[in-house]
């Protein structure tokens, strides 16, 4: 098979019908385009959603859970142990939320070579009093330093610097839901009512905005230390370890290693926040299905322009089998011709398709609930690309394979004596 | 005695639609080297059919095709498709050239197919071909800026490029006038003394018929002298 002569007449005849090649050609190009734009948007979304969530809840989250006790005292009796107990009303035990020797757990996790990094944590419930009015909230009470390398969390302090927790005593950064509610801004000081009874005073060093208006209308951050002293607890009372891990697919294992190793509640990201890994797939699933049935129906169009080139040049199929071309050599004329249309329009596909991802990223996008995020946000990655210019590589094949199986069966007697 | 270049062996043939039909029937003929023939016969009775046959387009068929001595009839496609490309040179009635490339290039096309020369070798043949034919000029022309008389000289032209055992013509002056028919039939007069080439025509036209060689007559479906 003479492959350069093969190519050069498949060249001649896109040069001889130049206008429909062009439009075959296009087909892909939207196709490919569209595709490239369509994911590259939508994981960009994906990115930003994920981001939303996952990136700030840790990959385990290491807590106890209140629930009753797994062995009721009745099984303990040898005298019961075989018999079938029936216990009404169980209650669950008061265990407290104290993560018991937290300090050898962080150390034990710390070397821990698939860990990036982890970081305590103390929940307090709380009161926030304005007025005469009390409202209910929660102040996380976090190791700054720790919680910023996991989870950044100074992208969304809005006013005042996350750092001032450490560096001042009975300090507080609330929720922006909250200031306005409480009309309170950084250096106003606030009075909390702990569920103790105890009435601390706090001074508001800075104002936070996660996006999620429920838990900016409700959460607040303070250090660990001030955390520990509203709940009148020691030094080493510590409610949540967060572990945010090397790889996040590991951590429903680990959570299960973890929560057996420690004897004590393990919650995986995976489970926690199994409604955006739904959204995320059915997001991806849909600009995929899009974007293949823009190319099928670019491989349509190709389909007949092929069809109608054949019947075009069914003399010169003739000729090109009577001076010693066989089947096979007319089937790759009409494939390659096929491949030509569709690399070429792929090629242009890509780079049209970079330049409407990047069109969409310059327009503004700004809403309240993502601080960090000013415009659309696309994710350029090279996969999409390289699936994009097989997709179009492949449909064009098969759209010209049909056309040129019918070309490499066509008889040349048949043309020649038909005049 | 010379080369044999092509015979056949109790060669038939069938049409099956509308209905079994003997198109050819015991086909025995033999061409050899150097040899002007020519086949002639009433419309219909089989000519153009077997002339298919013998240039390997056509496989449908019971008995055997020897070109050079070499069975044909069980060979494949692509074996058969490089045997017209090396062996068999085809003039049609209708010039059929491919109208996307230049009279040059039309010429090389079966030559480059071959891949027995290098390009500018195959380049230098095809123009010393049309030289012989008296086609320079019109060598970068486009065959639709051609006269009927002037592409199936390229058409000849073409035929001859990779050297064939034997030229093969369905009346390829059926549609010239005289002037151009005679052209024709001299160049291929002229191939036979040069070149010592074997060419086998069908032709309608008795004129051309009686110059040649030999002349094969049919009627339906039978060598009749």
């Amino acid at each position: 098979m003479n492959l350069k002569l093969i190519i050069d007449i498949a060249f001649n005849l896109i040069k001889a019908r130049l206008k429909q090649s062009i439009v075959a050609a296009v087909g892909v190009t939207f196709g490919i385009a569209m595709f490239i734009t369509l994911v590259s948007f939508m994981n960009g979304l994906n990115n930003l959603l994920d981001g939303l969530m996952l990136n700030r809840t840790p990959h385990v989250r290491l807590y106890n859970e209140i629930k009753p006790t797994k062995e009721q005292p009745v099984i303990l009796s040898k005298k019961f142990r075989n018999t079938t107990n029936f216990i009404n009303s169980i209650k669950p035990k008061d265990r407290g939320q104290e993560i018991y020797n937290s300090k050898s757990i962080i150390n034990a996790l710390k070397q821990d070579s698939r860990i990036i990094d982890v970081a305590p944590k103390v929940s307090v419930p709380v009161f926030y009093n304005t007025g005469n009015i009390e409202i209910t909230g929660l102040i996380n009470g976090i190791d700054v330093p720790a919680e910023e390398h996991l989870f950044k969390v100074s992208d969304y302090i809005i006013e005042g610097n996350v750092f001032d927790l450490n560096n001042e005593g009975n300090t507080i950064i609330i929720g922006k839901g909250l200031s306005e509610k409480m009309m309170v801004i950084v250096g106003d000081i606030i009075k909390i009512t702990t569920l103790k009874g105890g009435l601390v005073n706090l001074k508001i060093v800075g104002i936070s905005q996660i996006g999620i208006a429920e838990i900016d209308n409700t959460m607040s951050y303070t250090s660990l230390e001030t955390a520990q002293m509203l709940l009148g607890e020691s030094a080493g009372y510590i409610t949540d370890i967060q572990v945010k891990l090397t790889d996040m697919a590991l951590a429903p294992a680990l959570a299960k290693e973890f929560g057996n190793k420690f004897n004590i509640d393990a919650i995986d990201a995976q489970t926690a926040n199994s409604q955006f890994e739904t959204g995320s797939k059915v997001r991806t699933i849909i600009s995929y299905a899009v974007g293949i049935t823009l190319l099928i129906v670019a491989g349509f169009g190709i389909y007949n322009i092929l069809n109608m080139m054949i019947y075009e040049k069914m003399d010169s199929i003739a000729i090109l089998k009577a001076t010693g071309f066989s089947g096979n050599d007319v089937k790759w004329i009409f494939i390659s011709l096929s491949l030509i249309i569709g690399v070429t329009g792929g090629l242009f596909g890509l780079l049209f398709g970079f330049a409407f991802s990047h069109a969409i990223e310059l327009i503004p996008f700004e809403t309240a609930s993502l601080p960090t995020i000013k415009t659309y946000p696309i994710d350029y990655k090279v996969a999409y690309y390289t699936i994009g210019i097989i997709f179009a590589v492949c449909t064009t094949t098969i759209a010209g394979l049909f056309p040129a199986l019918k070309a490499s069966k066509i008889d040349p007697v048949e043309i020649i004596r038909g005049k | 005695m010379a080369n044999t270049v092509l015979q056949t062996k109790n060669i038939n043939k069938y049409f099956y639609d509308p209905v079994k039909f003997k198109v050819l029937s015991d086909i025995n003929m033999s061409i050899n080297e150097g040899e002007f023939v020519s086949i002639v016969g009433k419309s219909g009775c089989g000519k153009s059919t077997l002339l298919y046959i013998l240039s390997t387009m056509d496989t449908d068929y019971e008995g055997e095709l020897l070109i050079n001595g070499d069975d044909l009839s069980k060979k494949t496609d692509s074996n058969l498709a490089k045997i017209r490309n090396q062996h068999i040179g085809f003039v049609f009635q209708f010039h059929y050239l491919l109208s996307e490339y230049n009279v040059v290039r039309n010429v090389m096309i079966p030559a480059i197919k071959l891949a027995k020369y290098s390009l500018k070798e195959i380049e230098h043949r095809a123009m010393e071909q049309l030289r012989k034919l008296d086609m320079t000029d019109q060598a970068l022309k486009f065959p639709n800026q051609l006269s009927g008389g002037q592409k199936q000289r390229v058409a000849i032209a073409r035929a001859l490029i990779n050297d064939p055992l034997i030229i093969m013509g369905d009346e390829p002056t059926g549609n010239l006038d005289k002037k151009n028919s005679d052209l024709v039939f001299d160049i291929f007069n002229n191939l036979v003394k040069e070149r010592n080439q074997a060419l086998l025509i069908v032709t309608h036209d008795p004129d051309f018929a009686v110059r040649t060689h030999r002349t094969i007559e049919m009627a339906d479906g039978k060598i009749i002298s």
